[in-house]
């Protein structure tokens, strides 16, 4: 199976995308397809971007075989160290290539939404580099325990605005951000931060993070002299495992495994697991899985990861789960917090909390797999992020803040 | 009163159709209800209800405000439809407005029916174009619903004529590229954008909404629009009213200007 001919013109990947959104905001979206569909043959805007990629943010990323994890996994574990690009995740490879387009349509505005901090951080980033004016919607709550990040985004010169709207969370923000653009189109990009939204969004976010996966099968071809039996990552709204799994959706020997935020439990209601615990719906402008109530309107997400708490996902996502071609399986909090911690211990890396997800989950699998192909695994685990930002939330979770420390909500350190 | 009636009469009468906006169970399901009798008892041509949705994007923050209030306090979809029923009751045309997503959840074809049933005339899809409404344009012609689709100051040529081509009863034109929200003076962009649509598509009445709150302003706009749709304003009477009986003397109040001003173009 190949998603190659995916999104469709409109942007539907199957009955999922689409453009659910104003009409005030097609024209905007029309442009920004025309201004994609030439940079992806313009030879100049692809070496632009590949030059950045790789003198400014630090990719190709390594893929590290991790020893003393794949030991206590029971698996050959190899790490996609997407932790060690510049501003710590894979993110930073959509911001620039959306800062370039930005460039390109003659617009000095970008506008961004962000929950856990991670793309505003990033979006500010590529905004100081490219010289763009930088606003970043960003809910109330998230301001509180994401402070450290709130000072890193205006350090690099953006505006943050708190959201106090509705539950001042992740998709709060993002309602602010599509306001926004909807009163300033005509000078503003709206620089989406994962593989959702409308049209022609999820392809663009997929093409541009999608370096990961094109690397990571390279890597693999060369390092290991083949490809690996099972590819996994965390997924909120997507992008991270969109941009491992897409070069590898054509291999149909490797499993693509998304796991979801369960938060306390997908049976506990309280969670952001899309599509294991949603339904089909329409919300921030694509056809996808929500977590909605009985008469559509959005649940709020629970989630100990802050980019994971979001109640949606990107409408490819909820495609490839409907085709079969990927798996998604929720991992709770405490699962996550549990690998978080082995992968501090085994491997000395500190990774985010959305990432320990995709290890927690590839740890769940193993086994099955194992006895399934007769042998070892080989799992290749996109780490998106490193943790440095979730050091105080893993540190009250784990008890070990120091003892004359006090917890103070909003000074995350 | 279907709303092409509603049109015709004002145009007879040389004026404009006003169209008043409301959230149906903000603060409660009774208090709208008898807040839109009020608004169509002092001028209101159309009450056009909005279901409150967690996430309504082209709202400014008063509509914003009394839809979170109106979802606290439990309403549900099927509270929307009993308001629509009992305004709709009196005589008095009602359009709904709702995102998407809430007739996606209850089913397209039974939403479009149950919406007839109640007495609606049409529907306005703020986040719905038509080139993803292929079954609601077939649940609404199978249940009589008129199609009300937006228009931008953004909209090229080709999308307006499209986009009034599948609207019936009437188009709703943005006046600006913003949200909803009062405004201090009318778009400049709106004349033009109305003259747009008239060039596409003649016969269409063109309501025009966005940033109208004063009578003043409801007569500028009624100048060059067939109607002058006004929102946030009159919801703000009800948010701000220290109590019931303030919040409805003023609704009627701005009500009575606004159908004053859409007489004097």
């Amino acid at each position: 199976m190949s998603t190659e001919h995916l999104p469709d013109l409109a942007g539907h990947f199957g009955r999922f995308g689409g453009r659910f959104v104003p009409e005030a905001l097609v024209r905007a979206l029309d442009e920004l397809d025309a201004v994609y569909r030439k940079a992806k043959t313009d030879p100049v805007f692809q070496e632009r971007f590949a030059g950045l990629l790789r003198d400014y943010a630090g990719t190709p990323s390594l893929l590290y075989r991790a020893e003393r994890l794949s030991a206590a996994l029971g698996a050959e574990v190899l790490l996609k160290r997407e932790d060690l690009n510049h501003t710590g995740a894979h993110k930073v490879r959509n911001v620039l290539g959306q800062a370039l387009l930005t460039r390109e349509m003659g617009k000095r505005r970008v506008i961004a939404e962000t929950g856990a901090g991670q793309h505003g951080v990033a979006s500010a980033t590529a905004a100081a580099l490219l010289d763009l004016e930088c606003v970043v919607y960003m809910g109330e709550v998230d301001t509180e325990r994401q402070a450290l990040n709130v000072a890193r985004m205006r350090m690099l010169g953006a505006t943050v605005v708190p959201v106090t709207a509705g539950s001042r969370t992740l998709k709060d923000a993002l309602n602010e951000a599509l306001r926004d653009w909807v009163s300033s189109v005509d000078t503003t990009h709206y620089l989406l931060g994962t593989a959702a939204g409308p049209h022609p969004f999820p392809e663009i976010v997929r093409d541009f993070v999608g370096g990961i996966g094109v690397e990571a099968r390279e890597q693999c071809l060369t390092q290991l002299g083949r490809l690996p039996d099972a590819v996994t990552a965390c997924v909120g709204g997507g992008s991270n495992a969109i941009g491992i799994f897409h070069a590898f959706v054509g291999d149909e020997a490797v499993r693509l495994y998304g796991f979801e935020a369960g938060g306390d439990g997908v049976g506990t209601g309280r969670h952001a697991a899309s599509i294991t615990g949603g339904s089909l719906g329409v919300l921030h402008g694509a056809r996808t899985f929500v977590l909605q109530d009985d008469d559509g309107q959005t649940v709020e997400s629970h989630s100990i990861s802050a980019g994971l708490d979001y109640p949606g996902v990107g409408p490819e996502h909820a495609w490839l789960h409907e085709t079969g071609r990927a798996v998604y399986e929720p991992v709770t909090d405490a699962e996550a917090m549990a690998a978080f911690q082995l992968l501090c211990r085994t491997e000395g890396i500190i990774p985010a909390i959305e990432s320990a997800h995709a290890l927690a989950g590839t740890a769940k699998i193993i086994p099955a797999l194992a006895a399934e192909l007769g042998r070892t695994p080989t799992v290749v685990v996109n780490l998106s992020g490193r943790g440095d930002k979730d050091v105080h939330t893993a540190g009250a979770y784990f008890g070990i803040l120091a003892d004359n420390e006090t917890i103070v909500p909003g000074e995350n350190a | 009163m279907s709303i092409s009636e509603v049109f015709a009469k004002a145009k007879a009468e040389d004026r404009a159709v006003l169209v008043g906006c409301m959230p149906a169970g903000f603060p409660t399901v009774e208090h709208s209800i008898a807040s839109m009798k009020a608004m169509a008892e002092a001028g209101c041509d159309v009450i056009e209800v909005e279901l409150p949705y967690s996430d309504p994007v082209m709202d400014g923050p008063v509509i914003q405000r009394a839809s979170d209030i109106a979802l606290a306090g439990g309403v549900r979809t099927r509270d929307t439809l009993r308001a629509i029923e009992a305004v709709a009751a009196t005589g008095t045309a009602v359009v709904l407005m709702t995102y998407w997503n809430p007739i996606e959840k209850y089913g397209v074809d039974a939403f479009a029916r149950d919406l007839a049933a109640a007495g609606a005339t049409g529907l306005i899809t703020p986040d719905l174009i038509p080139d993803e409404a292929g079954e609601w344009i077939a649940a609404s012609d199978r249940h009589g619903i008129d199609r009300t689709f937006l228009v931008s100051p953004s909209s090229t040529d080709d999308r307006i004529a499209m986009t009034t081509g599948h609207c019936r009863g009437f188009v709703y034109a943005t006046a600006l590229m913003g949200v909803t929200g009062a405004r201090t003076s009318v778009s400049q962009q709106a004349p033009e954008l109305v003259a747009r649509v008239r060039a596409a598509a003649p016969d269409l009445p063109v309501g025009v909404g966005l940033g109208v709150g004063t009578g003043a302003q409801a007569a500028e706009v009624a100048a060059f629009a067939d109607g002058v749709i006004v929102g946030s304003a009159l919801v703000r009477c009800v948010l701000e009213a220290p109590d019931a009986a303030t919040g409805e003397r003023r609704l009627r109040e701005l009500s009575a200007e606004l159908a004053e001003g859409v007489r004097s173009r």
